[in-house]
Order: structure tokens, then C-alpha cells, then sequence
């Protein structure tokens, strides 16, 4: 295959960036949208050019370390797929694709493909995380857990804070990925104890971060890789208002 | 009073303020249409019924006190509503400081997409509205107690008034598609097992809403309500 490719390049956060274009010729489609930037980077490197920095390090889609905007859709538009599972058989001989960064303030260039996501570590620093005590490990069913909250916890938790509904918002909003987080803790008994002053601590961060704020259009979990559930950012609300009207005690 | 303020201060909690203000206008909005259903009835009926809203509670209070203690909540409602749309678009736009080049969408409606272009042209309907029946400055031919007259005359006078209206209610249907469900999802009411129903809620309202309305305004200009 022949392909075209429209890569946004910048040098560095500081510097203005711009669309170049680039030929990839020998492209199997068999190779992941990664492998043809890989061959891409080659024929950059032989020709002396620098090569195109992308963000990726498992490539079997549970890192979240590589999205992108691929054509207008974050991470290419496929259902439950990440930049790098996205195989090139997806695309036609001749195609033009046009490959951007993440865009969000809280999200920053640091160069080319790849963006500054410390945001969502700074958010779950804020409040993703349970207290457990040290020593040796609890008995493996000292804690029961229902079924049903196990399992909504589980979808959950499959987040794995790639930014795609970050990327897919219109308003650039967080909700999804903090939505995940404190949804995942707050269905499970070992996060109860926290559970109050995670969301609203987590919720915080979220918004000095800089995202905009949610209008529940649902592309978040169109874009989502892992298909985490619009109904989570309804739960978040719920902890949400019932923490702050309870001023985040947990005791009347 | 803290977590007021925290409230207040976070994305969710003006979202909240936002839903709240707005289901107060969706009830009165659907009061409201089926109220304009008595012009079918004919002048006297309308008429009488707006009588009705201006002494109703009289004489257990003055005359005309419930009247005002509901346009002054519809007010405050409209004014939050307003002020907390425009922070938190601020706040959206403000996300995302570099354009995509190329940017699609997978499944956003377009209801969900125009909400704040839909609301803005509701917002104008809203003060033209009152400027044409209830102050009667926009009317050509205003007569003060006689609402009936008032529709008639407003909508055969000035036809385009009457497509201007109906453009209005469609704004206005549209608006409570997307805004009834995402009230009730911003509310933290919303769960799996409810979404299904309450988008099934937001389009029936939508759609009837428009519908109701339309009536009015067609019917006059069909010479059914004349
Ligand atoms: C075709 C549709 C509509 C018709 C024919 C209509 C008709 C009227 C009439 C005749 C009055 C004056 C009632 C009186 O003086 O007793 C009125 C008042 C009012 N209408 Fe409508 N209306 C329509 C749609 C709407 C919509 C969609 C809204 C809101 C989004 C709205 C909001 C109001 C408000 C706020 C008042 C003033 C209530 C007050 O404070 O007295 N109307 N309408
Ligand atoms: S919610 Fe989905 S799209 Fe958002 S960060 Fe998590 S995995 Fe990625
Ligand atoms: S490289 Fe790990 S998810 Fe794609």
C-alpha cells in the first residue's frame, strides 16, 4: 500500500507546530498504525530528517500511552481501539490520513505526537487510591463483594487513562477518565472509607487542571478504548452532589 | 455553606444549578402549553383563564401575588440558567486552545452539539414574547386583558411573527431532547438501567413540547382559531 500521511510537527512545547506532509510507500496492511509510522521514522532517519516523536510503549492496547487523532477521530475511530491495535488493513491504498496530537490546554505538546498527560496523574494522586495496612496479606474472602459491584467496578477499572475522551470531547472535559476512577474505588468496600473526600478531592483537581466542563454529548465514550460507560460520569455526579451536600463527612 | 461554595465553584456543581434552573422551566413550559390549549376552547375560556392566573390564591393574598412569586422564581431560574451557561462555556472553549485540523464526531446529536446556539435563540424568543403578549410594546394592536384578541391579531398580522414562533418552539424542543436527559444525568439520577427511559423521556418531551406549541400559532394561521 501507498499512503499519504499529514503529521502535525513541532519541535518542542515552546515553538509553533504546522501540518507536513510525508509519502509511506511499502506499507503492508498487516502492520499497525505504529509500524507504518516506524517505517515512516526510517525513511525520515535515512533521509538525515528528524523523526516523527509518538508516544507508545506496550502496543497490545493497555498501556494508553499512544493515542493520537487519526482523520478527525481520536485513536481512529475504531470500536474498542487503541492507536496502536489499529491495523492499516483499516485504511485503502492511496488513503490521505491526517494524524494530530491530543488537543487540550491540560494536555500540552511537548512535541510532535506527543502530549503532556500529568493531569490525569496529578487527578489520581488526588484521590485514586484506597488505605490499606501494611503486613501481610488479608485472607482472600475476608471481604465479600456483590456480584453485580464487582463487576461494575471491574469495567471500571479497565481504564486505562489514554486521554481519547479528553481528545474526542468537544469541550476538552475529564469527566470520563475521573468519572472511571472514582467510580472504580467507590464500588468496592476497600474504598469506602475515602470514598467522600476522593470524589471531591479528585473532582478538584480535575477542575484546576484546566478541562472543560462536561455537556453529556457522549463522544468521550464513543472515542473510549475500553468502552467505560457514559452511566459512570451519572455516578460521579451522584457522589459528587451527595458529598458536597454532606460537606464530605462521612459521620452526621 | 462550604460545600455550598464548593458547589458553586466546581464544573458539576453549576451544572446542577443548570438542571435545576432548567426543570423549573420545563415544568413551566408544560404548564404553559397546555394552558394555550384553551384558546380552542375559544375567547371567553382563554380569557378567563388568563383572569384565572392573575387572582388565583385571592383572597387568601392580594391579587396577583402568585403570579408574581412564579415569574420571580421562572426569573431567578432564567438568570442562573444564563450565568452559569455562560461560565461554563467559557470554561469549555477556554479547553481546548488549539484547534483540531480535522475533528469528527461518532455519535454526538446534533441537539447535543447546538445546545448552546438553541438556547440563545430561546433565550431572544423569550424577551420578544413577553414584549408581544404580555407587555404588548412588540404588538401592533395591543389590548390589554384580552390575550385571546392578542394571539389572533399578533399571528394574522404579522404572519412572520407566527413562522418566528414556530422556529422558536422548535429551538425549544430540540433544547429539552438533549436538556431533559442531560439534566437528569447531571443530576446523578441517571443509571444503566433508567437511561433508556429517561432519553425516551427527553424525546417525547421534545417532541410534544414543539408540537403543543406549534398548534397555536398554526392554527391561526390555518383561520382555525380565528
Ligand atoms: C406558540 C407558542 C406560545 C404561545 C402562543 C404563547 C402565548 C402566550 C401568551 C398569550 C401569554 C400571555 C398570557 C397572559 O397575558 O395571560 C404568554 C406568556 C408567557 N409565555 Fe408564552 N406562548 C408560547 C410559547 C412560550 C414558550 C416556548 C415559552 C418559554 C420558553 C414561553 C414563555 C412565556 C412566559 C415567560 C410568559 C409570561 C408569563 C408572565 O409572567 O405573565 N411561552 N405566552
Ligand atoms: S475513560 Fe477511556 S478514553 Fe478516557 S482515559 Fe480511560 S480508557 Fe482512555
Ligand atoms: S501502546 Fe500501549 S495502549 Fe497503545
Amino acid at each position: 500500500m501507498k499512503i499519504t500521511v499529514n503529521v502535525w510537527r513541532q519541535k518542542n512545547a515552546k515553538t509553533k507546530g504546522t501540518i507536513v506532509k510525508y509519502n509511506v510507500d511499502h506499507v503492508s496492511p498487516d502492520m499497525s498504525f505504529l509500524e507504518m509510522l516506524d517505517v515512516l521514522n526510517q525513511q525520515l532517519i535515512a533521509r538525515g530528517e528528524e523523526a516523527i516523536a509518538f508516544d507508545h510503549d506496550c502496543r497490545e492496547g493497555i498501556c494508553g500511552s499512544c493515542g493520537v487523532v487519526i482523520n478527525g477521530y481520536a485513536h481512529g475511530g475504531q470500536q474498542a481501539t487503541t492507536t496502536c491495535q489499529l491495523h492499516m488493513r483499516s485504511f485503502k491504498d492511496g488513503d490521505e490520513i491526517t494524524v494530530e496530537p491530543w488537543r487540550a490546554k491540560a494536555f500540552p505538546v511537548i512535541k510532535d505526537l506527543v502530549v503532556d498527560r500529568g493531569a490525569f496523574d496529578r487527578i489520581i494522586r488526588a484521590g485514586g487510591f484506597i488505605s490499606a495496612g501494611t503486613g501481610s496479606a488479608p485472607d482472600a474472602n475476608s471481604t465479600p463483594v456483590a456480584k453485580e459491584s464487582a463487576d461494575l467496578a471491574f469495567d471500571a477499572a479497565q481504564c486505562i487513562g489514554c486521554g481519547a475522551c479528553v481528545a474526542a470531547c468537544p469541550n476538552a472535559s475529564a469527566m470520563l477518565f475521573t468519572a472511571a476512577k472514582v467510580s472504580h474505588l467507590g464500588l468496592l468496600p476497600q474504598g469506602q472509607p475515602e470514598r467522600k473526600t476522593r470524589v471531591l478531592n479528585m473532582v478538584a483537581q480535575m477542575d484546576t487542571e484546566g478541562f472543560g466542563g462536561c455537556t453529556n454529548i457522549g463522544e468521550c465514550s464513543a472515542a473510549c478504548p475500553k468502552e467505560i460507560g457514559l452511566h459512570f460520569i451519572g455516578r460521579l455526579n451522584r457522589d459528587l452532589l451527595g458529598a458536597s451536600l454532606t460537606g464530605g463527612s462521612s459521620v452526621d | 455553606m462550604a460545600a455550598a461554595l464548593t458547589l458553586y465553584r466546581s464544573t458539576i456543581g453549576k451544572k446542577a444549578i443548570m438542571a435545576l434552573s432548567g426543570i423549573i422551566w420545563y415544568g413551566f413550559v408544560i404548564v404553559h402549553m397546555i394552558g394555550n390549549f384553551k384558546i380552542f376552547e375559544g375567547a371567553e375560556a382563554f380569557n378567563k383563564y388568563s383572569h384565572f392566573l392573575r387572582e388565583v390564591g385571592y383572597p387568601a393574598v392580594p391579587e396577583g401575588t402568585i403570579l408574581w412569586v412564579i415569574r420571580i422564581v421562572l426569573l431567578v431560574s432564567l438568570v442562573m440558567h444564563v450565568l452559569m451557561a455562560i461560565q461554563l462555556t467559557r470554561l469549555d472553549v477556554s479547553g481546548r486552545p488549539v484547534a483540531y485540523k480535522k475533528k469528527r464526531t461518532k455519535q454526538a446529536s446534533f441537539a447535543s452539539m447546538t445546545l448552546r446556539y438553541g438556547g440563545l435563540a430561546i433565550l431572544f424568543f423569550v424577551v420578544y414574547h413577553l414584549l408581544h403578549f404580555t407587555t404588548g410594546a412588540a404588538h401592533p394592536d395591543f389590548e390589554y386583558g384580552n390575550p385571546y384578541n392578542n394571539v389572533v391579531i399578533g399571528f394574522t398580522a404579522q404572519p412572520l411573527t407566527a413562522v418566528f414562533y414556530i422556529v422558536a418552539v422548535a429551538a425549544l424542543g430540540t433544547h429539552l431532547y438533549h436538556g431533559v436527559w442531560s439534566a437528569l444525568q447531571t443530576l446523578g439520577l441517571n443509571n444503566r438501567r433508567s437511561d433508556k427511559l429517561f432519553r425516551g423521556v427527553a424525546l417525547l418531551s421534545g417532541v410534544v413540547l414543539f408540537l403543543g406549541f406549534a398548534m397555536v400559532p398554526v392554527s391561526v394561521l390555518l383561520g382555525i382559531v380565528k
